[in-house]
């Protein structure tokens, strides 16, 4: 019999209650808007927001303005020009273009595909497919703080090689790979070889300038760059060939058929407008607040571990520790009694639990995995907002731990 | 991450996790057992206080690494079966539990699967080297094979033979 879900959840809340204060850092799955993007939400909803962009009268084009605009500011964030930036209604969605379109339009000259074995789930899981149609995939091993060796992509690399993929930045444990060597090497191995990187969780972070990097695919999404999800980007470089993978009606996108979300690629243009603005000062507050909230939890909790590098390897907004002894999707639930909202790379929902494949990739044990919280600051949390954490946090561990079977030696 | 799926735990799960009943290892049990992995994210230890003469459970304990539904499930089993003779507990089933947690999402069946195996096992430990009564199965239950199979492929992955 079907559960009654939404009374059920109804209750969950309620017994839950609101705590009062609130500190979300989940910004890996999806959240925060800027204040300034919300604004813009609104008001584009309140006056524009009606037209469909192929359609030809005045709310038609006032939406196809939008969308170009917004093509007009990302392509400037990355170094592009705007007829390269194709929007599809996620990062996902975007990713699933890359992989499945460049495969399929440039399949004559090669068959294979080289990914990292830390890539997004919207990348690999789309590898699988091609292997299911006669592909052949590698899994680019990572070294223990998820770079990819540049020896070791040179390896995977050879002439039947049709498309490589590695993210710029990693989206949970921040790696920022040394992508130009990378680059570099896959083509000098095959020039032909067509390089994607998923770059959703380095724009407006780290820089992206896909004329240094030589990448000729690039996938970004606009929640991670504070705008409401909804929306995603891939770059296509002038005369790569990438064909669609979904069909329906075209409008004013040609990779990616259906109606665009006008309003959410609005947003993402104008929230990578304002990020870029802003860069410096948003990169050096993040750096600051992640930094004190890794040294200060590692400074007050035992037994944990900091996942992926440190310094400027990594993406200034990302936290991400293993806490021994500790079962994660459970902190995860103690944490938002307290109004910390976090991720764990745990995830209870087989009767064989799958921890997260990237922090197996870079050799973490299982139990390693399923003890790991990720944590993404953004330009807007306070010091306050870190120092609550480091306020509850410890608690939470060490309840947490007090129910745990397996406990650390006195 | 790995893959998510909503889980609309419900308020009673939330509840007994957030404060459980009978939390805690026992220093006078005379039964206990544990089933599950760390590798795989669930281990459940139960212990018991079982009457010599009457068999009935005089106290129940748990210990669990895993999920919120994890430790609400071996805090609800230990309530269960605590005051009932071995006999009676021993038919506490994983759907019966499930069920007075207010229905557990399928994905989290196995929770409930852990919770009775781990406590059958610990039946089971009591009775070794004793008399074995006439109710207790020769043969393990789906509940014991389950957390023995979780077990297996727990030791596999970490020898990396599997998965």
């Amino acid at each position: 019999m079907e559960r009654d879900i939404a009374r059920s959840v109804r209750e969950l809340l309620e017994a839950h209650g609101r705590p009062k204060r609130e500190v979300y850092l989940d910004l890996e799955n999806v959240g925060l808007v800027l204040p300034e993007v919300v604004e813009y939400v609104i008001d584009y909803f309140r006056n524009k927001a009606i037209g469909h962009p192929a359609i030809t009268h005045r709310p038609g084009w006032e939406a196809y303005e939008a969308v170009a605009e917004a093509s007009e500011k990302i392509a400037k964030a990355i170094g592009a020009s705007p007829s390269e930036v194709a929007f599809t209604h996620s990062g996902t969605e975007a990713n699933n273009l890359a992989i499945l379109g460049a495969a399929k339009a440039n399949k004559k000259s090669g068959k294979k595909v080289v990914v990292s074995s830390v890539e997004h789930m919207s990348v690999l899981l789309p590898a699988e497919e091609l292997e299911k149609t006669g592909f052949e995939v590698v899994k680019v091993p990572v070294d223990r703080e998820g770079f990819v060796k540049p020896e070791a992509l040179e390896g995977a690399v050879d002439r039947s090689t049709v498309l490589v993929s590695v993210a710029l930045v990693n989206h949970e444990i921040g790696t920022v790979q040394r992508l130009k060597e990378l680059v570099e090497v896959a083509k000098d191995r095959n020039p032909n070889v067509i390089f994607h990187t998923d770059a959703a969780d380095a724009l407006n972070k780290v820089e992206v300038s896909v004329e240094r990097l030589g990448v000729d695919l690039a996938t970004f999404s606009s929640h991670k760059v504070y705008a409401p999800r909804g929306a995603g980007a891939l770059y296509v470089r002038e005369g790569v060939k990438v064909e669609r993978v979904v069909y329906g009606p075209l409008s004013s996108q040609v990779l990616w058929p259906g109606v665009e979300n006008v309003p959410a690629i609005a947003a993402f243009g104008r929230a990578v407008e304002l990020g870029q603005a802003k860069f410096d000062e948003h990169v050096s507050k993040m750096k600051r607040l992640r930094d004190a909230l890794t040294r200060g939890i590692m400074e007050r909790v035992p037994h944990v571990l900091l996942n992926g590098p440190k310094g400027d390897g990594r993406a200034p907004d990302n936290v991400n520790l293993s806490f021994l002894y500790c079962e994660g999707e459970a902190l995860t639930i103690e944490l938002s009694t307290y109004g910390v909202y976090v991720s764990s790379g745990s995830a209870c929902t087989t009767r064989i639990l799958e921890p997260s494949h990237v922090l197996l990739a870079i050799g973490r044990k299982r139990e390693e995995a399923h003890g790991s919280l990720l944590m993404k600051v953004w330009p807007l949390h306070s010091e306050e907002d870190v120092e609550y954490v480091l306020e509850v946090l410890p608690k939470a561990v060490e309840r947490i731990r007090g129910i745990s079977v397996e406990k650390p030696e006195a | 991450m790995a893959s998510r799926i909503p889980l609309p735990y419900s308020k009673i799960v939330f509840e007994l996790f957030k404060n459980p009943k009978n939390l805690g290892k026992m220093e006078d049990a005379n039964a206990k057992a544990s089933a599950g992995s760390l590798a795989c994210g669930d281990v459940i230890a139960i212990y018991l206080k079982v009457n010599e003469k009457t068999q009935v459970i005089e106290k129940a304990t748990f210990e669990s690494y895993g999920c919120a539904a994890n430790i609400a499930a071996a805090s609800l089993l230990t309530e269960m079966v605590k005051g009932k003779k071995l006999e009676e507990a021993w038919k506490v089933s994983w759907k019966e539990l499930s069920e007075k947690l207010g229905g557990l999402p399928r994905i989290k069946y196995h929770c409930s699967v852990l919770a009775v195996g781990a406590f059958r096992r610990a039946v089971r430990n009591y009775f070794k080297g004793k008399e074995r009564p006439s109710w207790l199965p020769d043969e393990l239950t789906p509940e014991e094979k389950q957390a023995l199979e979780e077990e297996e492929l727990a030791k596999r992955l970490s020898e990396g033979t599997a998965g």
